[in-house]
């Protein structure tokens, strides 16, 4: 509350509010009003934001920006928010996202405007309270809400093979989500309360411990994706609109992540340790096995959600090597994939929407006709293939050096993503926009228009920041890093 | 006039029952049409019960006819909700059962009657009055079924639900019976405390509670006595199937309560067995077989089976926390189950019902609004938050987890997963699927009215369940504690 207004109210509120208002102007006669007041909410949304960057305190891993109320008094449960730097961050990603993904449908979605873009801002405000609920039932409440809207936009506006995409996606993940219940409602039963500071201080035996980090397991497993629950995510990427896609790949994936951060490692570190070397394998056949899948996909979008799966497979190898360059490694490589799968993503949507067809082989030659367009792939290209200077280095440049720390081979396995990556990236690239033009549909490109310009430029000098200064970004973390890998070298039994 | 003021506790039955009388003659007197003058009159009396249940309200428990009748927080508040259901019931259906020629004054004296008998059941703490609220309530139940005497299907499953209920009569008077002879008392407190002392013949008592609890289960149509509830609901038409899958299950509650915790509690050992097998086959059976289903109201029959189950599962918890979220869950079942067959009528039209899955289809691009609303109420019913389908869920499974049921916390948990998908299967008709016909929906502005409350009902109450939670709890630790 130092501004004195419950910052972090706002922070998930505002948008939400925006997505009913935008949900009021009803039907699609009113589509251009529905993306004004959509624009306005995501960019207010945000603006608000902000004052969590300029006003977060370095020096303390401590949660702030605290709020706390009575919720259900019955249960003992509190509304209470806070943020420390390792979700900080990812509110400051996602409210970002947001006035991306609403810009990217500005024309491209014609069918049910306003439920598109309401949907969006609603996802976006729920997401918000996913990272800032420090109680475990409002965690779960904002953490199940979110697919709703995401189920929607998959079943709606996605492609045509959507409905088995939208329900496989909803009914997987609502697996592993009533699994979490279940060790949330033991924990209460250990500790009598819901909050999450609590649970990690709560000592556990190793049995308990090990149950509860499976319970966790399933929920989080399957939202980052890890191998083997990962089969959802290529068929909601493909099937979901670009917006979808980008929200899905750039927030929902690291939602996982996060829960392992925040509940998974801290509640049962002991089970952490202990199973550490399944976390660690299972990261890397994504990291290795996944590469090799995506080498061989002949859709684009497939490709770059198999990409996905392999460099969340870093951020989990990170997390699970409990040493501080795994782990502001893989935080940085979160960061930095939401911004290069989220660009590739849109760069992929950008020729959808001229071509209708995600196939490589429907393209060729694309850089004779789209040059601009292709200058910015390029660059999202290298940086998902992780050359150095872009974003996509720093995260996994730590996350090796991390792991060859603990174990060589770790770190030598990890590294054959770099060739892996540059492999799958740059073929699809060559094959896409070098050569002679293939087809008419090429030939008839026009280049991206003021309104897609801005959305690349705005992505293609994030990327290159991170990638020579990621310091901005690490120095918020580095308190809260730090705490969490002290609290996990204390036994809890 | 001294006796009659000694009465209050019971003064909404006997205005109720005076204004049933009032309601007949009236109808015979004005026979039109649309009933207007008998229907709002049916409306003043439910609104007149709650006032008067509201004002008879005291603290602490009241006894009535030498025990035979009680009234406490829990009655008070079931009741209340009672009002509250049948009166929405009557709004949800009249325009539904006046195109089909069904609103007559038999429909809203037999909805009355049945209502008397839920309040009856709802205060009784003798079993003899136990089972007369119980066969008021069934017998109106069996005429309002048949009501629409031109139909097979509604006849044929009238015959259904007055065969298998008679014979779910039969094993309840038998189980009091057996009751009866180990105790040798039909009063809830005495069995209780005859119990306790261990006079009674356990082997007799535990031989009565099965045929107790058999009875019970058909009453509730809980899995394997659940045989008829999938038939009558498809057969009855959809405003009697909404009556019978609503109040009735709050009355159904307070049946169990009475009965199993209030008089059998020393039994709970035997009891909370049989409710475990029968929770977990409700629950799977219900949620399993939902998913075949093209039909709506069948569809919903099955899911109300699987909800019974997690209801059941509260109660066999056998804590206050325990009986607490079973009745959260069954006032939160039946605004759902309201919300859900007010949506089938308010899409039926003149000679057309709205009962197949297919009638969804593309029901966003016909109407956003109602689409919305019953997107809530599905993912209401399905437990995913912000709805309060959510906490009702929650409850439940927290309190069997703190009675150390972990098993059966993971078959509900899986069970409901697995019941999501039909649910979620709803959504996808409306929002995913083109629609089959473009026909205008002609809505009425009341049921409209009433079905935006209802579907935002689901989502306030999931955003603030406190209050509601608070008095649940309340109501069960009254009436519990003070006996």
């Amino acid at each position: 509350m130092i501004f004195g207004y419950p910052l972090l109210s706002v922070v998930i509120w505002l948008p939400i509010i925006f997505g009913v208002l935008v949900l009021a102007t009803g039907n699609d006669r009113n589509a251009p009003l529905a993306r004004i007041i959509a624009l306005v909410g995501a960019v207010l949304s945000f603006l608000v934001t902000l004052p969590l960057y300029t006003g977060f305190d370095r020096m303390t891993s401590a949660m702030q920006f605290v709020e706390m109320k009575n919720w259900i008094t019955q249960f003992n449960i509190h509304y209470h928010l806070g943020v420390d730097g390792i979700s900080m961050l990812l509110i400051l990603l996602n409210a970002f996202f947001t006035v991306i993904v609403v810009l990217a449908g500005w024309k491209v979605i014609e069918k049910r405007v306003a439920q598109y873009m309401a949907c969006f801002l609603v996802m976006s405000g729920l997401i918000n309270g996913v990272f800032a609920a420090l109680d475990a039932v409002l965690f779960y409440v904002f953490w199940e809400a979110m697919l709703i809207p995401m189920f929607l936009i998959i079943g709606v506006w996605g492609g045509p093979n959507r409905v088995y995409a939208a329900i496989k996606f909803f009914l997987y993940t609502l697996l592993g989500s009533l699994l979490m219940l279940v060790a949330l409602l033991y924990l209460y039963f250990q500790s009598g309360s819901f909050e999450i500071l609590d649970y990690h201080q709560l000592p556990l035996g190793m049995t308990a411990q090990i149950l509860i980090f499976i319970a966790f397991f399933m929920a989080f497993a399957v939202k980052v994706p890890m191998f083997p629950v990962h089969t959802w995510l290529p068929d909601a990427h493909v099937e979901a609109p670009t917006g979808g896609s980008v929200v899905l790949a750039a927030i929902m994936l690291k939602v996982g992540a996060y829960g392992f951060l925040r509940f998974s490692m801290p509640i049962a570190p002991d089970a952490s340790h202990e199973l550490a070397w399944l976390m660690v394998t299972l990261s890397l056949i994504a990291v290795v096995y996944i590469g090799l899948v995506a080498l061989a996909q002949s859709d684009m979008k497939k490709l770059v959600a198999y990409s996905s799966i392999s460099h969340m497979g870093f951020v989990t190898l990170g997390l699970f090597i409990f040493n501080a360059y795994g782990m502001e490694g893989a935080l940085l490589q979160m960061i930095s994939h939401g911004f290069v799968s989220g660009a590739l993503f849109l760069c992929i949507g950008v020729m959808y929407d001229r071509v209708h067809s995600r196939q490589i082989v429907d393209y060729g030659g694309v850089a004779n006709t789209m040059p601009v367009f292709a200058a910015f792939f390029m660059l999202f290209a290298m940086a998902n293939s992780g050359l150095p200077g872009t974003s996509g280095f720093v995260g996994e440049f730590m996350v090796i050096l991390g792991a060859v720390k603990v174990n060589f081979w770790y770190g030598f396995a990890a590294a054959t993503t770099l060739v892996f990556g540059a492999a799958y990236t740059l073929w699809m690239y060559k094959r896409v926009v070098f050569g002679a033009i293939a087809n008419d549909h090429v030939r008839h490109l026009h280049d991206i228009g003021t309104r897609e310009k801005l959305i690349m430029a705005v992505l293609a000098i994030t990327v290159l920041v991170m990638g020579l200064y990621p310091l901005p970004l690490s120095e918020i973390m580095h308190a809260s890093v730090n705490d969490l890998l002290v609290h996990m070298a204390r036994s809890k039994i | 006039m001294s006796y009659i003021s000694t009465l209050f506790p019971a003064y909404a039955e006997i205005f109720l029952l005076c204004m049933i009388g009032v309601i007949m003659i009236a109808d015979l007197l004005m026979p039109s049409q649309t009933r207007t003058v008998t229907y709002l009159l049916t409306q003043v009396t439910l609104l007149g019960c709650s006032l008067i249940t509201v004002a008879t309200h005291v603290n602490g428990v009241e006894y009535l006819f030498t025990n035979m009748f009680v009234d406490d927080l829990m009655s008070d508040v079931l009741k209340l909700l009672t009002y509250l259901s049948v009166s929405m019931m009557l709004v949800y259906s009249r325009s539904y059962l006046i195109v089909r020629g069904l609103f007559t004054g038999e429909f809203l004296s037999l909805t009355l009657t049945s209502t008397l008998g839920m309040l009856v059941m709802i205060s009784a703490s003798n079993l003899v009055t136990l089972y007369i609220g119980l066969e008021v309530l069934a017998l109106s139940m069996y005429a309002l079924v048949a009501l629409q005497r031109d139909s097979a299907v509604a006849t044929e499953s009238a015959m259904k639900y007055f065969i298998l209920g008679a014979m779910a009569s039969g094993f309840l008077l038998y189980g009091m019976s057996m009751i009866y002879g180990g105790t040798g008392s039909l009063d809830v407190q005495t069995i209780s405390n005859v119990i306790k002392s261990g006079q009674a013949n356990d082997m007799l008592l535990v031989f009565g509670l099965a045929f107790l609890v058999a009875g019970l289960a058909f009453k509730l149509g809980a899995v394997p006595f659940h045989m008829w509830v999938p038939d009558v609901y498809h057969g009855a038409p959809t405003a009697m199937t909404m009556f019978i899958g609503t109040a009735p299950k709050l009355a159904a509650f307070a049946f169990v309560m009475r009965i199993l915790v209030e008089s059998l509690q020393p039994l709970m050992i035997h009891w909370a067995g049989m409710l475990a097998v029968l929770a977990v086959l409700s629950m799977g059976v219900g949620n399993i077989t939902a998913i075949a289903q093209t039909n709506i109201k069948r569809m919903f029959a099955y899911s109300t089976i699987a909800h019974m189950g997690f209801l059941l599962l509260g109660v066999l918890s056998g804590t206050l926390d325990g009986y607490s979220s079973a009745m959260f869950y069954a006032v939160i079942y039946v605004l759902m189950t309201l919300g859900g067959f007010g949506m089938i009528m308010l899409l039926s039209r003149e000679g057309f019902e709205a009962d197949n899955l297919n009638d969804f289809k593309g029901l966003n691009q016909r109407s956003p609004w109602l689409a919305f609303m019953m997107l809530l109420l599905m993912f209401s019913m399905a437990g995913v938050p912000p709805t309060v389908g959510f906490y009702a869920k929650f409850s439940v499974l927290n309190a069997a987890l703190q009675a150390g049921h972990l098993s059966l916390v993971i078959a509900a948990v899986i069970f409901s997963l697995i019941g999501a998908f039909y649910y979620l299967r709803i959504v996808k008709l409306m929002y995913f699927d083109a629609p089959e016909s473009h026909e205008k929906l002609y809505m009425q502005p009341d049921s409209t009215l009433l079905i935006s409350i209802n579907g935002l009902a689901v989502l306030m109450l999931g955003i603030m369940p406190n209050t509601l939670m608070a008095i649940c709890a309340a109501s069960i630790q009254q009436s519990l504690l003070l006996h």
